[in-house]
């Protein structure tokens, strides 16, 4: 049973029947997708073909089709993986560490949320695959004995780690979030029943596993939300902890830095949530959300933005002073360097947009904006892609032999690509908000006043009970 | 789906509560409930012990941890040549950059790892196997609106007496049913 405090704002506004629930999050898919959708849809899959051709292109001809040099063996590849596994981490943090916390606003933001987890995670693995060029010869990768040469995979390495830390994080992820809609593949399948949809029902009904809602099975399901939610808190830490010690486990000064673990996982938090406020500050206007995903929801997420952004502030200031107290002379450079040298420009996008951006939420007023909520969150998507660009570019252009130095600039081969995995993210969100139920049914109809009504009183009937509290 | 059952359905999980809390009270044992969402405190009323799901979770985990161990000693590999005590990295260790080819701390982030993926997806199998759950399976329902807004109480008309029947009933009627009928 649901119980709150008089005082507080509702979760969800203007709802008074479970049934009703089920009508609103149910009417997208029901309804015959419309021209914006495919407009979109279509958009969105020629340009994550487009990627796909190019990624092909690079496998064909060779890494040298990248803008790389034997200075900055990484680019755009690994900003881009960063970057992605990165915006993973929202969906996370929403759908686990909120629900460990007993938060019960994410009930109506988590689906949207892990979708978009898999989906950003699944353009991140994208990269690793390509970035070494020869993709046939992923296969010794894979556990081969020693007794045939120095072929055994070297555990000491931190890419090997995130090897399996990715690996783990996307699979998990898809596993706690199939779980999750397996109730409300349920609803849908006895929904189109009712309807006379037999083709629909009989898909819903495949992808339900026959789920019937009894109530010795919704006990166990709780329970192990519950441990899977234990599970996913420290496995998201975890995931960017290592992604940060790809760098911080190096000897190149700017990227030796003890400081990596917590300040990746902050930017991560603090990109992902960029990310979900820009999705679902359209998705609950379009598919008329608002009484789910109300204002307040949104606050909430601009307040995580806010904290988040400002913990990477500090970070920020952190390293900078760490290299001046070091006394390293190299450290010192790189700093001084990345902040004025020639990427400074990135520097700049990087700075005003984690860190000035974010402070804005401070103001209620903005918070509660939904135009300058969209506007800084791509500000802030913006920032933590230079962010990651900043860390790896700057840090590699300049090593220890001036002689060596040289800039790094991308190709259209890699810009392309990079453009290609936003195709594919927005591809697979566009077919998700249309076929599968992005708002959590059964979870927001636990927040639901239910007020005592006589018998044979049927769904659908408003009542004036439910308005007032109890 | 078990047949002879006595069904009440509600429109409200907390009339249904109360009635369960009824009956519960008068010793009538309950079949099943099935509901559009998770009901806290069902439990009591339905004599539902605590799963153990979460004990398999955790032996799964240690599998987990054993099998990353088993992994990264390199012991998989001397399976493959049948030598099952040697260790590959004892045996062929691998040099790089002057660091201990067996070095415990730097298992620690994959030995993680690969206990929460076998914690979790181990967990999430057995669930379906102990509760029968597989795609495609034919969902048997009470009611096709109990995974929309309908709450079923279903009890096992076995074991009532057919005399107490008409009472039961009717007492779930009192506490708010809005049907309650009979399955054959």
């Amino acid at each position: 049973m649901h119980v709150e405090s008089s005082v507080r704002q509702k979760l969800i506004t203007n709802i008074n029947e479970y049934g009703q629930i089920t009508d609103d999050i149910s009417r997208p898919i029901e309804a015959a997708p419309n021209k914006t959708w495919l407009l979109w849809t279509t958009i969105s899959a020629i340009v994550m073909t487009i990627g796909f051709a190019l990624i092909g292109w690079t496998i064909w001809e060779g890494i040298g089709v990248w803008g790389l040099n034997t200075e900055v063996g990484w680019g755009f590849d690994i900003t881009n993986f960063v970057f992605w596994v990165g915006i993973g981490h929202a969906g996370t943090l929403i759908s686990a560490v909120l629900l460990l916390f007993r938060q019960t606003w994410r009930n109506s933001i988590n689906r949207s949320a892990e979708a978009m987890t898999i989906f950003a995670v699944l353009c991140a693995a994208i990269f690793p695959g390509i970035h070494a060029g020869r993709t046939w010869d992923l296969i010794y990768f894979g556990p081969i004995p020693n007794t045939r040469g120095t072929l055994w995979d070297n555990f000491n390495s931190p890419l090997m780690w995130d090897v399996f830390a990715i690996s783990t994080y996307l699979t998990v992820s898809l596993v706690f979030w199939y779980l999750g809609m397996i109730p409300d593949f349920a609803t849908l399948r006895d929904r189109f029943k009712r309807q006379g949809k037999e083709m629909a029902s009989k898909a819903y009904g495949v992808a339900s596993f026959g789920w019937e809602g009894s109530a010795r099975n919704w006990s166990r399901f709780e329970v192990i939300s519950l441990i899977l939610a234990g599970l996913c808190t420290p496995l998201v830490l975890s995931v960017h902890s290592i992604v940060s010690m790809d760098f911080a486990t190096s000897v190149v000064p700017g990227w030796h830095t003890t400081i990596f673990p917590p300040y990746f996982v902050a930017g991560a938090i603090f990109s992902g949530f960029g990310m979900v406020q820009t999705l679902l500050v359209i998705m609950r206007k379009v598919y008329k959300l608002e009484n789910y995903i109300t204002i307040e929801h949104m606050e909430n997420m601009a307040k995580i933005v806010l904290a988040t952004g400002s913990i990477v502030g500090l970070a920020y200031s952190t390293e900078f002073f760490i290299a001046w107290y070091s006394g390293s002379f190299f450290e010192r450079y790189v700093f001084i360097n990345r902040a004025f040298g020639d990427y400074w420009w990135a520097y700049f996008a990087m700075f005003s947009c984690n860190v000035i951006t974010p402070q804005l939420y401070w103001s209620q007023k903005i918070r509660q904006n939904m135009t300058i909520t969209f506007i800084l969150s791509i500000f802030v998507n913006i920032g933590m892609w230079f962010e990651r660009f900043v860390i790896i570019v700057t840090s590699l252009h300049h090593d220890f032999v001036p002689a060596r130095w040289a800039n790094y600039t991308p190709t259209f081969v890699e810009a392309g690509i990079f453009i290609g995995t936003f195709g594919l993210f927005f591809t697979c969100f566009f077919l998700f908000s249309k076929f599968l139920p992005t708002v959590n049914m059964f979870e927001v109809k636990t927040l639901l006043h239910h007020p005592k009504k006589p018998a044979g009183i049927p769904q659908g009937v408003k009542d004036e009970v439910s308005h007032s509290h109890h | 789906m078990k047949s002879n059952l006595i069904v009440a359905k509600f429109w409200n999980p907390d009339t249904m509560m109360e009635a369960l809390a009824d009956i519960h009270h008068k010793g009538v044992p309950v079949y099943d409930c099935y509901t559009p969402f998770p009901v806290h405190g069902i439990e009591a009323y339905m004599n539902i012990k605590r799963t153990r799901l979460t004990i398999a979770s955790f032996i799964y985990g240690c599998l987990g941890l054993g099998a990353a161990l088993f992994l990264m000693a390199g012991a998989y590999g001397q399976w493959l040549y049948f030598d099952w005590w040697g260790l590959d990295i004892i045996n062929w260790p691998m040099d790089i950059g002057g660091k201990p080819a067996l070095a415990w701390v730097d298992f620690v982030p994959i030995g993680f790892e690969l206990t929460v993926l076998f914690a979790a997806h181990g967990m999430v199998l057995t669930f379906l196997v102990v509760a029968k759950y597989y795609p495609g399976k034919e969902a048997k329902l009470l009611d096709d609106r109990q995974t929309d807004n309908v709450f079923v109480v279903a009890i096992d008309g076995d074991k009532i007496k057919a005399e107490k029947e008409d009472e039961l009933m009717s007492v779930l009627r009192e506490h708010g049913a809005f049907e309650v009928s009979k399955t054959a």
